[in-house]
């Protein structure tokens, strides 16, 4: 018996006395002598609550979080405020620890959750249909690469370098079970190269995608990119247009559903869920009219009971792995249900007003800090493309490696600059992807100006340049 | 009464106490309907007035730009999101929350799901700002305390697996099923191999055929004999050197522990393929077997199953990989790596490794999941996840012994075998022929009682399946008073079958037309 | 349809197919065995029209809420008709599976294949 389990002596008597066995060791006599473990596991022994407890803060605290330092990091997750209603609802039994609603007369809340999440991400991307979730933003890229596959069953990926590195690395790891070959359009003054886009996508391109704003926090024209891409459709009409969208600043930059783009996807994190190193969050998914019995996952419809009363039920589940199995539109069965209830629970608290406060406040705060970074000494903007949240600089230093003491100098001084673009850009060796959200004000960008300045003079002294600035 | 009876105040119910059949509850009319099933459902949108507002944006205190955005960049139509204030927000999700079952509330025996207790202590730990509020991006140096978690995490699965090369990047367990055969091809190519086809049972869940048509290969199914295992004479003239894999689990979907399981691998192996463990099953055997040492090269785990990562109403969930030496260098990028140095371990995340599949996703995974689960292990330890496989197979045989007893038995009886190991499958024909009720109507019926059913209609093999897993956190009043209410259900229905028939009565809706709403589906909210 | 029916002047394929010959044209369907085991068809996936068809093969789709059939052809050719009105009442499958529900017309390549159809009581024969 531990805390979890309740079998008292007497308990075990009965139930085997009922069973008709006489321990234990019985039940798992099928196994083979041979492959029977014969020894406890090698693990330790178990712990009180307490102590598992103090084990648990004591690897937090070794730990550098956005609560123990200014962090201008993201790079594809964002340190967004997450408003207190979010961690109580979440807390609730009857949200936390249900299943799946697979029997829809008790799971009219859960089922609910998901018709109003499927239409607040529909009205945020414009676009009609929508699904419960996905896992997160670089599966969604990949699971809009399947259905292009199943919808018009050509073999060419035609990606722009402007999606984020893991966005781009899931699509070449899942093409290759997908039988396609992905081509990658580069980047030019820091959007996609209009003219390789165009050149790129031929009448075997199943789908072409961008990401918006892309990874170097540059807005895209995405109605350009669009269009461009059907007019390349030498088959007429079948090549999928997919977006990859940052949700939050969508209050003010054009929808997906405004620029013609088939399916849109994105990282659902900053939509009220926490950092927690990489997840869970949710991915999003949404597209036309016209895609909605090739979408993955779960999808909630609206009907009635057998009295007239408005109800909520899975539905088109003939799309889905448990029913139509090989021919799937995926494999997806758990999702992300709790991520995605935190997501709509989020955009009403920001609401219809809220959201576009937010986006332009983001606006105005991000082209401030990037005034104020590239007017330093050693520091000059890497592009100069209209940007809402996230911006990139090159830093005059030696190398990507520079740029991380630099980072590090900052870090000593409890500022978090960014993220060091070198990383996963080899034509931008001394970038610095700088980010924004309501929590940094301008206080605190003065603050990083100042902190980075210093580490970037630092750096310079310690090891200079070859004079030519990256 | 569950909360789904006819009580305001929410009340639950003690198990230990014999219910009052449910039949004068019955029929319901609007006037005699509950208050559930009374309220006006209503979602967000159609709450709210203009200009009510929960967030307040804080000020803009920078100097203000009309020259930022060029407008055809601009939305030109604002998404139609809800304008209310945070106390109707509030009251709208929690009277929401309330029309929902839960295993905090009551029994949740779905077979191949493992809704065991979910310990409160994970959410207190998960929500610490140093793993909450931690950056996936932030340098290793400063996420010591997040990697050296996983590292442990890692090499914990892997003990329990009997595999040492762990993986928790693949987010859920279709996930980590999808690694499995991206892993199983980067193998073969590597050796120069072009296989086609990957074996499946006929009692393999949906998600098995599904990840094998997404990883390029083509479905060959396997027979099950008449002992519930795989039919072994099928096997041999299937198992070809055009086999990239064979996927099982073991037990299997039927609650059976296949006791050839060696001879299996030994088949694979011949022909050079790789056996991959679906861990759904896992609870069943902790401490007592390894699917390593049954001969499995691939394993995927479910963290919301056999580690207690709550469910969600649909996830999270997480599903880490570990596999065989000969399958590591094909890993997902990035792995974490310790040194260990004068001042004590450093751990790492290398990316770039020559021959890994690459990556499935963004960032090292659902560290959510990871923390809950690796507070589960500490928790419990060595002999807390052998006594819970012990207490899981024991629950199961247990209530297995309790509906085999007259009454509910020859009605439902066990559709392969005479034990089982941690669920089991009652083939519901017999109930169909002899009461003239389905599976269907007694799932329905069962949730008047206040008890969520369990699976119904899987496994395929199974005409009327009914699958059973009771989980080890429930107790042997929890199985007895679940055996009663089939007991009770079941004479109900030889005296009417009509009740099962048009159950439940209780819930805040009825039995929904799901055939309307996949004709002519409203996936939103229409907009006044 | 509440009660099964096969009549009699329509010819029957053995995975639950109907064909009704009209000199080289002939019109598919699937029989009262095949809705009743499917349960309320709720979407119809037609073939396009030009396309051909081989008897023995699977040429559609048809969905039920819980399930997913292929419907089979019991002839070859290429298909110069499909039922449209499916698309708004795919229950006339159900309803009507020998009238309204009818799902394509097939200009037939071979003839001699309608020899190996089943006769109305043999179909019926291989239900038992």
């Amino acid at each position: 018996m531990t805390q979890y389990t309740a079998t008292t002596p007497d308990d075990l008597r009965e139930m085997l006395e009922e069973i008709g066995v006489a321990s234990i060791d019985d039940l798992f006599a099928p196994i083979p002598e041979a492959v029977r473990l014969g020894r406890p596991l090698d693990l330790p022994a178990g712990q009180t609550e307490q102590d598992v407890y103090g084990h648990l803060l004591d690897l937090a605290r070794r730990n550098v979080s956005a609560e123990d330092e200014l962090t201008f990091l993201g790079a594809g997750m964002y340190d967004h405020y997450v408003p207190a209603v979010i961690d109580m609802l979440l807390g609730r039994s009857e949200f936390l620890t249900p299943y799946t609603p697979y029997q829809p007369e008790i799971s009219q809340g859960g089922l609910q959750v998901m018709f109003e999440y499927q239409t607040a991400i529909s009205e945020l991307t414009g676009l009609p249909v929508s699904n419960a979730s996905v896992y997160e933003g670089p599966s969604a890229v990949g699971a809009a690469a399947y259905l292009a596959k199943l919808a018009n069953g050509r073999k060419r990926l035609v990606v722009s370098a402007g999606l984020h590195p893991h966005s781009r690395q899931t699509v070449e790891t899942l093409a290759v079970g997908y039988g396609m070959e992905v081509v990658e359009v580069p980047l030019a003054g820091g959007v996609t190269d209009a003219a390789a886009w165009a050149e790129a996508i031929d009448g075997d391109t199943a789908a072409a995608f961008f990401q918006q704003p892309n990874f170097l926090g540059a807005i895209e024209d995405a109605a350009a990119l669009s269009a461009a891409a059907k007019a390349e459709d030498a088959g007429g009409d079948k090549l999928v247009v997919v977006g990859s969208y940052d949700p939050i600043p969508l209050g003010v930059l054009a929808s997906p559903g405004e620029c013609g783009v088939d399916v849109a996807v994105g990282e659902g994190q900053t939509l009220g869920n926490r950092l927690d190193f990489g997840g869970p969050s949710f991915g999003f998914f949404a597209a036309t009219e016209a895609y909605i019995r090739r979408m993955p996952g779960r999808i909630a419809g609206e009907t009635k009971d057998v009295d007239g009363r408005r109800g909520f039920v899975l539905t088109l589940q003939t799309r889905e792995q448990h029913i139509r199995r090989e021919k799937a539109t995926s494999n997806i069965c758990t999702s992300q249900a709790l991520n995605a209830l935190a997501g709509v629970v989020y955009l009403s608290w920001l609401g219809r007003d809220g959201l576009v406060e937010l986006g332009e406040l983001l606006l105005q705060r991000t082209a401030y800090a990037r005034d104020a970074l590239t007017a330093l000494d050693g520091v000059s903007a890497l592009h100069d493309q209209p940007v809402v949240r996230e911006f990139a600089v090159t830093l005059d230093v030696d190398g990507v490696d520079g740029v991380k003491r630099v980072i590090d100098r900052c870090a000593a001084a409890g500022v978090n600059p960014g993220f060091a673009l070198g990383r996963v850009y080899d034509e931008h060796p001394t970038g610095l992807l700088v980010a924004i959200t309501e929590q940094r004000t301008k206080a605190h960008i003065d603050r990083l100006a100042l902190i980075l300045e210093a580490a970037v003079a630092a750096e310079r002294a310690a090891a200079p340049t070859s004079g030519a600035t990256a | 009464m569950s909360p789904h009876t006819i009580d305001e105040n929410h009340l639950h119910a003690d198990p230990g106490i014999e219910h009052e059949p449910l039949h004068h509850a019955v029929p319901i009319s609007a006037a005699g309907a509950t208050p559930m099933q009374r309220a006006k459902v209503e979602t967000i949108f159609e709450k709210g007035a203009a200009g009510r507002r929960a967030f307040q944006c804080p000020a803009t205190d920078v100097p203000v730009r009309d020259d930022l955005l060029p407008e055809h960049l601009r939305r030109r139509e604002q998404p139609r999101l809800p304008q209310v204030s945070e106390p109707e927000l509030v009251r709208h999700y929690v009277n929401l929350s309330k029309r929902n079952f839960d295993l905090d509330s009551g029994f949740y025996p779905l077979g191949s799901c493992t809704m065991k207790h979910n310990p409160r202590l994970h959410e207190r730990v998960t929500a610490l700002p140093g793993h909450a509020r931690l950056h996936p991006l932030q340098d290793p140096s400063r996420a010591q305390g997040a990697l050296e978690l996983m590292h442990n995490l890692e090499r914990a699965l892997g003990e329990v697996a009997g595999l040492p090369h762990v993986s928790l990047q693949p987010s859920a367990g279709s996930h980590g099923e999808l690694a499995g055969l991206l892993l199983t091809r980067a193998y073969h190519e590597d050796r120069g191999e072009h296989r086609h086809k990957i074996l499946t049972p006929d009692t393999a869940h949906g998600t098995n055929p599904a990840t094998v048509t997404m990883a390029g290969y083509e479905v060959v199914k396997v027979g099950t004999n008449d002992d519930g295992g795989v039919d072994i004479e099928d096997l041999k003239t299937k198992i070809t050197d055009d086999i990239a894999c064979l996927m099982l689990t073991n037990p299997n979907t039927l609650g059976i522990f296949d006791p050839n399981i060696q001879e299996i691998a030994k088949l694979v192996h011949s022909v050079g393929a790789t056996l991959y463990y679906d861990g759904a099953n896992l609870n069943a055997v902790m401490g007592r077997t390894r699917p390593g040492d049954m001969g499995f090269d691939i394993v995927h785990y479910n963290l919301h199953k056999t580690f207690t990562q709550p469910h969600g109403g649909g996830g999270p969930g997480s599903g880490p990989i570990a596999v065989s030496d000969r399958i590591s260098p094909y890993l997902p990028s990035p792995v974490i790596t310790r040194r260990d140095t004068a001042e004590g371990p450093v751990f790492d995340l290398v990316e770039d490794r020559e021959k890994s599949i690459g990556k499935l996703r963004g960032f090292q995974g659902n560290y959510g999941c990871f923390v809950r689960s690796y507070a589960y292990i500490c928790s419990l330890g060595s002999e807390g996840l052998q006594d819970a496989s012990e207490t899981a197979v024991l629950n199961a045989n247990y209530l297995l012994a309790r509906l085999k007893r007259e009454g509910i038995g020859e009605y439902l009886p066990l559709a392969f075998g005479e034990r089982c190991m941690h669920e089991f499958v009652l083939d519901g024909s017999v109930m169909k022929k002899e009461l003239g009720i389905r599976t269907l109507d007694l799932a329905k019926r069962l949730l008047d009682h206040g008890f969520h059913p369990p699976t119904v209609y899987f496994p395929l093999l199974v005409d009327e399946a009914l699958l059973v897993e009771p989980t080890e956190t429930e107790t042997k009043e929890t199985l007895d008073a679940f055996a009663d209410a089939i007991a009770a259900i079941l004479r109900e229905a030889k005296d009417d079958p009509e009740i099962a028939r048009n159950a439940p009565y209780t819930t805040p809706v009825r039995r929904l037309d799901e055939a309307g709403a996949a004709k002519r589906p409203v996936i939103r909210q229409a907009m006044a | 349809m509440a009660d099964a029916s096969y009549p009699e002047e329509l010819l029957y394929y053995a995975e639950h197919d109907w064909a009704k010959i009209d000199g080289d044209v002939a019109t598919f369907g699937v029989t009262w065995f095949a809705q009743d085991a499917l349960g309320e068809v709720v979407f119809f996936d037609p073939p396009a029209v030009g396309s051909t068809v081989t008897r023995g093969e699977a040429y559609a789709e048809v969905e039920s809420v819980k399930a997913v059939s292929d419907v089979y052809a019991p002839l070859s050719g290429e298909i110069v008709e499909v039922n449209e009105e499916l698309g708004d009442t795919p229950d006339a499958i159900n309803e009507d599976p020998y009238g309204a529900g009818w799902m394509v017309k097939v200009r037939l390549s071979d003839p001699s294949e309608v020899d190996g159809l089943l006769a109305r009581d043999a179909y019926v024969a291989t239900l038992s």
